[in-house]
């Protein structure tokens, strides 16, 4: 199997690897870049855990091919904290009490950041159709929307 | 939002509760939402290999043969483990507590017993090796009569799922094939009942469907120990499995685990570690063996499905005078941990009623399906489902409204449960009526002045006569005594000091005294106290 080069932006930083033909975006990410905050939930694109931002937009790095996200610019959890402080949906998250196994956290914070970034005060409804593609196991959906809504500075009610 | 009633039993508790009412920050927080929570899958290992099953395809038959021939010349194959490779191929997970016989393979040997089971252990440099190793294997498999069904499978002439069990239910004590309540004479209470419900309750399996999967990473550590990264949720049970499995001493291992994906009860039965540790004993190497979605959702062990038979005999009244129950948990191809699950099953009944006559038999039944294992509250839950469906049927039969119905029957401190246990800190009235305040459901004013704490004990605080089975009791052996005693201590099985062992241990015959870590603790169930 001959071994693709392969560049991009990862957080911020001009990395290059070498990939399989055929290697998504979450296993180069995790297991060639090392960064682990994606995660691996079905391979599927059925849980949303291995989201991230690829030019701002939201993708499932599972249902990626590597190869496509050449010269383009990776964001991941792994760089949204700014310097040494936590973004605000890291801090919301945190005070709403929106995790509780973690597992499901990197994805539903990466598709907090892509509608909070293109709409910074969303409705309920629309934070609500923002993670619809996040599945969230143990069923702490209220906790996390309220989060999302508390960092875009809307009022958080039912 | 969080209320606090502390107008309910007010007087039973101290009011200074310093933390109760507050929020606390969880202490793993901060690495949740920065994403450096460490899972077990976040650990990169050099040299890593990787480890996949090759499943049964059949729900029941025996091996004939396994071809391995064009499998171990496939690119990138490090080693095929077979059953033979694994010391101490067969276990049951709750003999670690001395209860239940070992009849459980980690790698089939001579018959599959679900559809799934793992046959093959394929350690390869990536997983698509392993996996285009799989496709190679050819097992010849002899395919016999299958049962899905807890009912057919109790009957004469079923196919026998488990030989360790051959009546295809699980046995208590070496002697009972279920377990059994009698209080007071259902019988009779039924006869005279004014009207009697007849009704089947089904409950499916269900998957936990954990967002991570199970899987764990083993690799070889300093001094012939190995350092095991695990999804498990129950991390002192499955060090102590892998050592009796590998049939080595639990200092062997360095578990490290803890930050689990989710879990629900699916990560309980040490699903990856033996094989992963297997693996990187036998190949030096770090091996990972992590379940693919499919693995998870088809093969992983659900919450067991349960089939309830309730009879219950009302008075116009309202009284529920009788309840006479027959269930059957679906423990599927192996016991896990279901022969635990009828116990509570069993324990649970009549619900949280007080009943005069109650009659019940619980069976663990053995079919070849996937095994199942624990899941938040498993065994009591399916019982609480067809319970209230059947309270809900009884309140309509009488005419009369379910939350006053339940009011009713509700148990109440001082009265005799079906177990001639005295029920203390009752609360069921006070959360029905709280629940009717709630959802603004009228009950009537005695309803809503009942009390747990009223009217309870006297006549209710009676062990009612109680009619013996007219079927001889079997005689129960002094002790129950499972293959997995702890003999006594043998010196030529004591763990050498120096040099360590290099692995891998050695192969069976099986020692009489396996040197594993775990001790024997009394339990609530598996053993007869004197």
């Amino acid at each position: 199997m001959s071994k693709i080069p392969l560049q991009f932006r990862h957080n911020g930083r001009d990395v290059a690897i070498f990939v399989d033909g055929g290697t998504n975006l979450l296993v180069a990410l995790r297991e060639l870049i090392g960064d682990m905050t994606p995660k691996f939930g079905c391979g599927q694109g059925g849980c949303g855990t291995c989201s991230v931002l690829i030019d701002g937009e939201l993708h499932l790095s599972c249902l990626t091919l590597a190869e496509t996200v050449a010269g383009r610019s990776i964001e991941t959890l792994d760089g949204i904290k700014q310097g040494p402080n936590l973004h605000p949906l890291q801090r919301a998250f945190a005070d709403n009490f929106a995790a509780q196994c973690g597992y499901c956290t990197p994805g539903m914070l990466m598709a907090a950041k892509a509608l909070l970034d293109r709409n910074p005060s969303p409705s309920r409804d629309e934070v609500v159709e923002a993670i619809s593609g996040n599945i969230c196991r143990c069923t702490g959906y209220e906790p996390i929307i309220n989060a999302i809504l508390a960092a875009a500075g809307g009022r958080v009610s039912a | 939002m969080l209320e606090l009633r502390k107008d309910i039993f007010a007087d039973e508790r101290d009011d200074n509760l310093n933390e109760i009412g507050k929020g606390t920050q969880r202490q793993d927080m901060l690495g949740h939402v920065t994403g450096t929570s460490s899972y077990f899958n976040d650990h990169k290992l050099q040299g890593m290999l990787h480890l996949k099953a090759v499943r049964s395809t059949q729900a029941h038959a025996r091996i004939r043969r396994i071809d391995t021939t064009e499998a171990e010349r496939s690119a990138g194959v490090r080693r095929i483990i077979r059953g033979t490779d694994v010391p101490v191929n067969l276990n049951t997970l709750l003999s670690l507590i001395n209860f239940g016989k070992d009849d459980e393979p980690s790698l089939a040997v001579d018959k599959v017993r679900y559809k799934g089971e793992p046959i093959l252990a394929i350690v390869a440099d990536s997983e698509r090796e392993a996996f285009e190793a799989i496709a190679k294997v050819k097992v010849d498999y002899e395919p016999l009569p299958a049962v899905f069904d807890v009912e057919d499978a109790l009957k004469a002439g079923a196919p026998v799922v488990n030989e360790t069990y051959p009546k295809n239910a699980f046995i208590y004590h070496d002697v009972y094939d279920h377990q059994r309540l009698r209080f007071g004479d259902a019988d009779a209470a039924l006869a005279s009942a004014d009207h009697v419900l007849e009704q089947r309750y089904q409950m499916s399996p269900i998957e936990h469907a954990p967002t991570e999967t199970n899987g764990a990473i083993a690799a070889p550590d300093t001094n012939g120990r190995y350092v095991v990264y695990t999804s498990t949720q129950a991390l002192f049970f499955s060090v102590d499995t892998c050592a009796k499995i590998l049939d080595v001493p639990s200092n062997t291992f360095h578990f490290i685990g803890g930050t689990v994906g989710g879990g629900f009860g699916g990560k309980v039965d040490t699903l990856t570690e033996p094989l992963a540790i297997l693996g990187a004993m036998l190949t030096g190497r770090p091996v990972r063996y992590v379940f693919g979605r499919e693995d998870e959702m088809q093969y992983g062990p659900p919450r067991g499905a349960e089939r309830i038979f309730i009879k219950d005999g009302v008075m116009r009244d309202g009284r529920v005078v009788a309840r006479k129950i027959r269930a059957y948990f679906d423990s599927g191809a192996y016991t896990r941990l279901s022969s635990y699950a009828a116990v509570k099953c069993a324990a649970h009944l009549p619900g949280p009623y007080t009943i005069p006559n109650v009659y019940g038999d619980v069976y663990c039944v053995f079919t070849n399906r996937t095994p199942a294992t624990a899941m938040r509250g498993f065994g009591v839950t399916a019982m609480d489902f067809a319970i209230e469906c059947q309270m809900d049927k009884l309140a309509n039969l009488v005419g009369m409204d379910p939350m006053e119905f339940r009011i009713l029957n509700a148990y109440r401190d001082g009265d005799m449960k079906a177990h001639r246990r005295e029920a203390k800190n009752t609360a069921l009235i006070e959360c029905v009526q709280v629940a009717a305040e709630k959802a603004k459901w009228p009950i009537r004013d005695e309803f809503r002045r009942a009390s747990s704490r009223k009217d309870g004990g006297g006549s209710r605080a009676a062990v009612p006569p109680t009619p013996t089975d007219s079927r001889a009791r079997p005689a129960a052996p002094a002790q129950q005594r499972t293959s997995y005693d702890r003999a006594p201590v043998n010196a030529t099985r004591e763990p050498p000091r120096d040099p360590p062992p290099p692995a891998p241990p050695p192969p069976p015959p099986r020692p009489a005294a396996p040197s594993h870590g775990a001790t024997r603790f009394s339990s609530v169930f598996g053993t007869r106290r004197r």
